[in-house]
């Protein structure tokens, strides 16, 4: 009988610990939504320019291409794995759309370009992905190479020259063009793809493989998981979004603009961590990753309205990305004690 | 000796009326024990009796609440940091070695610790070296100082940790779970350390859930239970049918014998397996509804055999039939989907997804199964989750409760939910009972009994010997990488299987002693 008080009240306490480990997730959302609310009010009150409708847009749009290189991040970084080479992938598939979609290269059709270059997108993943389960190379290194490959490349197929998109007058309208009023298209986009993503990470065989490899790949390889191709699929499925982020972008500029895209991936990264999503792996926050994105933007647009220098920007992010991982390991020992 | 452990006067440690309370849960509600030189105190119970929280306490970890009272060697006793506790004589080693696998047995050993003259952050490898193997050579370890922890066995790094924690000049040593991750044999070595420093003086804390262990070491017992010391007895006034009980508040009855009865149809036939790292020539076969016990000592290759079978460790020869029909097992997914389903020694590190739910950790074998399109049937997986959860009566508050936080039983008991909603009809149960209750233990070999009856096959592999005669209908016993024998569970006692796994190594353990 006392065996069974004592279940129950082990029980209890484990139920006590769940409830403060689920209430201490859901403050973190609301901390960090919190943080925004109170970034916004601090800019509100600091200048009338902030809270315009044009003002936040442009901060909406600014977060979008971050943001949709951040939601592909997270994938791989679910699995324990880190992406260094979002940056100048992305401008590497911009490049290519330009390459392949303009008539001084190949001069496909546009709409059928911007299609080849999700795929090369997904083959590009793919490879890295096999490097990374089949060739057992730490996805520090497989990415920091494919970094620097995909910048080579770039300038080399360009050679070093921006390509413009000037004969397609309608690619434009892809990123800037308003199918709502005032709102760029770009945000559209990324509102979407952040839809995408979240479902793919909560409610797909990817996203659940991602958290498990993450959480234990040995447990998930026992578990008759084909990890390595798992590994490889999930690798796809992020660099999809970079390929996505590039054309995006590119929409954006009118044009590709090869030297672009160095420290995007740290961006994108930092968007990450913000939002909440641990580099450890085995845990996946798309709603804070979305907010982090935004987050990001605002401050750095705030701090622009407020006259403050390029350089002390920099500082504030650094600030707040260090405040917020503080923030989640304090959160985190709490709920393990 | 005898002198020694029969000391007059006051003990080392006393503790008195200790409770601790945490948000929620009372973990101590005072408990009282006594530690003196020279002898070897036993401290059993359950898991969440409140051992670890008392050893916590006494080294330093946390404070106790107010109210009670503890002294060492004379004087009140209130650590506040685990060095401070350390400094002063009272030592803990933890069931999780705290050793540096990269770093060699002098470094390990003087890892933390002053310097000594010279500049501070100097390392001088050299008198390290020559301290370590002056302590090594008086407990009469026999491991180079110079050699890497991490290719230590673990019985050798445990020496390694115990050198360690007497290099503070301990005179209380507490040693949590000791033995299990050890061979009988490993343990035994363990054992003659353990009387040899009780005979210099030493008061030595053995938490333990192997009671054999406790039977044969122990000087006194005290037991816990629910945060209270309900009972402590010198050894010779205990029994282990009574320490069970104690430990579980009701009696147990031990004795039990797998009562099912194999079929002679083979589920799965192994012919002539080797690995290129250990197995060699290993042939069995493996009926329905049979339980077939694999035992041998650490090392021995019973673990490598099953991670063989299912194909997470290449095979170099051999043959492997499931149901009559060639399996290439080439990887655990393939063996999954043959029905094999393997069920780890080490839960936390390659059986669960710890910060995961209970409902994620059965899903994570059964994801295609429940998903279209790559579309996963979350709703789908948490009925699943429930069923289990009843049918095994996993103590768990709700299906999406962090497996972490449930007990080392319903742990198991979740992972084997997994294997069977992926209705594998052969299990490989590698430890099964590690880190698991008394009481929670024969649970598990009525599940596993039931599963047999149910017409499963199951491996049990298992290092404590009363296990695997409780559990198996025959038994292979594994030494050196090879089969040395199967025998029928009536022919079977542990001196037999002992002679057995030991067969291989009687030449090599000459050349030790």
């Amino acid at each position: 009988m006392s065996t069974d008080q004592s279940s129950a009240t082990t029980a209890e306490a484990a139920e006590a610990t769940a409830t403060k480990t689920r209430r201490g997730l859901e403050l973190q959302k609301f901390a960090l939504f919190g943080a925004l609310l109170l970034l916004f009010l601090i800019f509100f009150i600091a200048s009338p320019n902030f809270l315009t409708i044009s003002n936040i847009s442009g901060i909406l749009l600014a977060a979008s291409v971050t943001g949709i290189l951040a939601l592909g991040v997270n994938f791989v970084i679910a699995t324990g794995g880190i992406d260094l080479s979002v940056g100048t992938g992305m401008t590497l598939f911009s490049v290519l759309l330009a390459v392949m979609g303009t008539s001084a290269h190949l001069g496909l059709p546009l709409p059928v370009a911007i299609v080849l270059t999700l795929v090369i997108g997904a083959l590009v993943g793919m490879f890295v992905g096999f490097l990374v389960s089949y060739m057992k190379i730490p996805s520090f290194i497989a990415t920091l190479a494919m970094m620097m490959a995909t910048q080579g490349l770039s300038l080399i197929i360009t050679s070093s020259t921006p390509q413009y998109f000037t004969e397609h007058a309608w690619f434009r309208q892809i990123a800037t063009g308003q199918l709502i009023p005032k709102i760029p298209n770009a945000v559209l986009i990324f509102a979407l793809v952040a839809l995408v993503a979240w479902f793919l990470m909560n409610k797909t065989l990817v996203g659940r493989y991602a958290i498990a490899i993450g959480s234990n790949a040995e447990a998930t390889k026992l578990s008759g998981v084909n990890t390595k191709r798992w590994t490889l699929y999930i690798y796809m499925t992020a660099f999809m979004f970079t390929a996505v982020a590039g054309i995006v972008m590119a929409s954006r500029l009118n044009s590709a603009q090869p030297a672009l895209g160095v420290g995007y991936e740290l961006e994108a990264i930092a968007a990450v961590v913000i939002g909440g999503t641990s580099l450890a792996g085995g845990r996946a926050a798309i709603g804070g990753t979305v907010i982090g994105a935004i987050l990001m933007a605002t401050l750095n647009n705030g701090l622009q309205i407020l006259g403050i220098a390029q350089e002390w920007q920099r500082i504030a992010v650094a600030i707040v990305i260090l405040v917020a991982v503080w923030g989640d390991s304090v959160r985190r020992n709490r709920a393990a004690s | 000796m005898d002198a020694a452990k029969n000391p007059a006067g006051s003990p080392l440690l006393e503790v008195e009326d200790i409770s601790k309370t945490f948000p929620g849960v009372r973990a101590l509600k005072g408990v009282s024990l006594e530690l003196h030189a020279g002898e070897v105190l036993a401290v059993c119970g359950e898991n969440g009796a409140g051992k670890s929280t008392l050893m916590n306490i006494l080294s330093g970890i946390m404070p106790p609440d107010d109210g009670g009272r503890i002294t060492f060697r004379g004087q009140p006793w209130a650590p506040r940091t685990p060095r401070d506790a350390k400094d002063s004589g009272l030592v803990i080693v933890h069931q999780e070695l705290q050793l540096i696998p990269d770093l060699d047995v002098a470094q390990n050993i003087a890892l933390g610790r002053k310097t000594g003259p010279g500049l501070p952050f100097l390392v001088n490898d050299r008198r390290h070296r020559r301290q370590c193997a002056e302590l090594l050579d008086r407990l009469g370890i026999t491991i180079p100082v110079s050699a890497r922890v991490g290719d230590l066995s673990v019985a050798e790094q445990q020496m390694v940790e115990i050198a360690r924690a007497l290099s503070y000049d301990a005179k209380a040593l507490i040693m949590d779970e000791p033995t299990a991750a050890l061979s009988q044999q490993e343990a035994e070595k363990l054992f003659e350390l353990v009387a040899q420093l009780t005979a210099e003086g030493l008061g030595v804390i053995y938490i333990s859930h192997r009671l054999n262990e406790v039977m044969q070491l122990a000087d006194r017992v005290t037991v816990l239970r629910d945060g209270e010391s309900v009972f402590t007895a010198p050894r010779e006034d205990v029994t282990r049918p009574l320490l069970i009980e104690k430990m579980v508040g009701r009696p147990i009855e031990e004795d039990r014998r797998v009562t099912s009865e194999p079929t002679g149809e083979v589920a799965l036939e192994v012919s002539h397996l080797s690995t290129k790292a250990l197995l060699e020539d290993i042939s069995f076969t493996l009926h329905r509804g049979e339980i077939l016990g694999l035992a041998g000592l650490m090392g021995s290759g019973r673990t490598e055999l099953a991670r063989a079978i299912i194909g997470a460790d290449p095979r170099s020869a051999g043959t492997i039939e499931i149901h009559g029909s060639p399996a290439s097992a080439r990887t655990p997914s393939e063996a999954v989907a043959r029905g094999v389903g393997y069920l780890s020694e080490d839960r936390k590190g390659s059986g669960l997804l710890l910060e995961k739910t209970v409902s994620d950790n059965i899903a994570i074998a059964n994801l295609p199964q429940n998903s279209r399109l790559g579309i996963v049937n979350g709703a789908a997986l948490d009925e699943i989750a429930d069923r289990h959860v009843r049918s095994l009566s996993i103590r768990t508050p709700s299906i999406h409760q962090t497996v972490r936080l449930l007990s080392g039983g319903n742990q198991q008991k979740v992972i084997i939910g997994r294997w069977l909603e992926r209705d594998s009809d052969i299990l490989i149960v590698d430890e099964p009972t590690r880190g698991i209750d008394v009481g929670a233990k024969e649970e598990i070999y009525t599940i596993l009994e039931d599963l047999a009856k149910a017409g499963k096959s199951i491996i049990v592999i298992s290092s404590e010997i009363p296990e695997i005669l409780r559990i198996s209908h025959r038994i292979a016993v594994m030494s050196e990488g090879r089969l040395a024998g199967i025998v029928d569970r009536e022919g079977a006692t542990q001196d037999t299987l002992m002679a057995l796994a030991t067969a291989g190594r009687e030449s090599a353990l000459e050349g030790v002693e």
